[in-house]
């Protein structure tokens, strides 16, 4: 599945301060879709370069990240049980940066 | 093709026609982008016009660091100056600490919004003001006390900033959450005479020139809403000489509250106001300084005395109870200059 991502608000300097990635991901074996969780956990390992801490805290993000399927607050679509997409656009930005 | 919001996403609760885009904090209503615009700047004007923190004719400094909370601030008060006719003259103010690699980089932010916006900028700078920049502040001292360095020097250099543009007030971007987190930062300091002051929305009107927080009800996740929403141009990179650990443990706990209750930070702000009426802490008499003619409440200002410290090469002059220079009157004004206040933000957040 084929997704694109953003990272705002500073969060762009832990991988290597590329803001958008194009990425290509699949439902780990034995489940049908991707969800938000599933990608959480993907993009830690295989996005985030340093400080996950400053991303994640346990599986969700750190409370201070906003995120945003498709331009809409993921707190609409069901957080971390949100079902992806081909083509989905996930964005995610750091409130805790600057002023 | 656009893509589309997940079906679970409804409709918006105030028009009924578009689909919400975001959750507020505030009200837990799920509204469209163009509502929250709506909201978000109207609710802003309320609290202008409620708390009358203008009047037609003004000139008002904003005061600019480039970051998410004063471009914003810029941009809004822009739009409700022109749309409710306030009559305000806006300007930009900024304060250039000589950070290189971040202050230099978000200062290139606000003179793009001084073009974006329309608004003329000023621009003070620590190597004028004092003959010392940030970098070489830290190279002499380290990075353990360098924010109380940044912190009396930037609200210094603000009010110089603003009596040279002349203006009758300085704006600042601090938020709801900014805000909820000084309370926090004072009950823990067990600091009660701060504690009531740092959540009113004017304060130094006693002073050379008045700062107000239009954003003081306005939450940090809106704010970035509106500035992605939007497309506002922000910087946004950790200062490098932020080593404030304390107030970043309270700024957590405050995000962990506001996520499983997310009225939580307005509610703090309230305990916070609420303590106003009980203070009968004195508060010294304000005077000038012999040596700059800022205000102070001692022989010597707070930044006179670090400056005093790092010229005569002893850097830790100021730094904790003041000694030394200002000795003789300390007895009864201790608590003035002796603490760093909390009011300006941690030298990473500097929107001052
Ligand atoms: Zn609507
Ligand atoms: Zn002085
Ligand atoms: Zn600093």
């Amino acid at each position: 599945m084929q997704l694109t991502l953003e990272f705002g608000g500073g969060l762009e300097l832990l991988c290597d301060s590329v803001k958008s990635h194009n990425i290509n991901v699949d439902p780990q074996d034995g489940e049908k879709q991707l969800t938000m969780k599933n990608l959480l956990s993907w993009v830690r390992t295989n996005v985030i370069k340093e400080r996950p801490e400053m991303f994640m805290k346990g599986d969700s993000v750190r409370p201070g990240v906003l995120v945003l399927v498709n331009d809409t607050d993921w707190e609409l679509s069901g957080q971390l049980e949100t079902v992806l997409e081909e083509k989905d656009n996930v964005v995610f930005i750091s409130t805790l940066h600057g002023g | 093709m656009e893509k589309t919001a997940k079906p679970k996403s409804r409709l918006c609760t105030l028009c009924n026609e578009k689909r919400a885009a975001l959750k507020r904090p505030k009200t837990l209503e799920q509204i469209c982008r163009e509502c929250f615009y709506t909201v978000f700047e109207d609710e802003i004007h309320r609290v202008i016009v409620d708390n009358q923190l203008f009047k037609p004719g003004e000139r008002i400094a904003i005061g600019a660091s480039g970051g998410k909370d004063s471009t914003v601030l810029a941009y809004v008060m822009s739009e409700l100056n022109r749309r409710h006719n306030y009559g305000l003259d806006l300007f930009l103010l900024s304060v250039d600490e000589g950070i290189t690699g971040y202050r230099d980089d978000s200062l290139e932010t606000v003179k793009r919004n001084e073009i974006q916006y329309g608004l003329p900028l000023k621009v003070v700078s620590y190597s004028e003001l004092y003959g010392w920049t940030m970098d070489e502040i830290v190279k002499l001292i380290g990075l353990k006390n360098n924010c109380t360095f940044c912190g009396v020097f930037r609200r210094q250099a603000l009010d110089r900033g603003a009596a040279l543009l002349k203006v009758d007030k300085l704006v600042t971007g601090h938020n709801a959450d900014d805000i909820a987190e000084t309370v926090l930062l004072n009950i823990l300091r067990g600091d009660i005479a701060r504690l009531g002051r740092c959540t009113s929305i004017i304060t130094g009107e006693d002073g050379p020139i008045p700062r107000c927080k239009p954003f003081k009800y306005t939450y940090e996740k809106e704010i970035v809403m509106y500035a992605y929403f939007k497309k506002l141009d922000y910087f946004s990179t950790e200062c490098i000489y932020s080593p404030n650990a304390y107030r970043g443990f309270a700024r957590e706990f405050i995000k962990h509250l506001e996520r499983m209750r997310p009225r939580a930070i307005l509610d703090i702000i309230k305990s916070g106001e609420d303590f106003r009426i009980s203070t009968s802490t004195k508060m010294p008499e304000q005077g000038t300084c012999e040596r700059c003619g800022y205000i102070s409440s001692q022989k010597w200002c707070k930044a006179c005395v670090l400056l005093e410290g790092l010229n005569r090469g002893l850097p830790k002059l100021g730094i904790g109870r003041s000694r030394g220079i200002n000795s003789e009157h300390n007895a009864n004004t201790k608590q003035a200059n002796g603490t760093q206040s909390l009011q300006s933000k941690q030298c990473g957040s500097l929107d001052f």
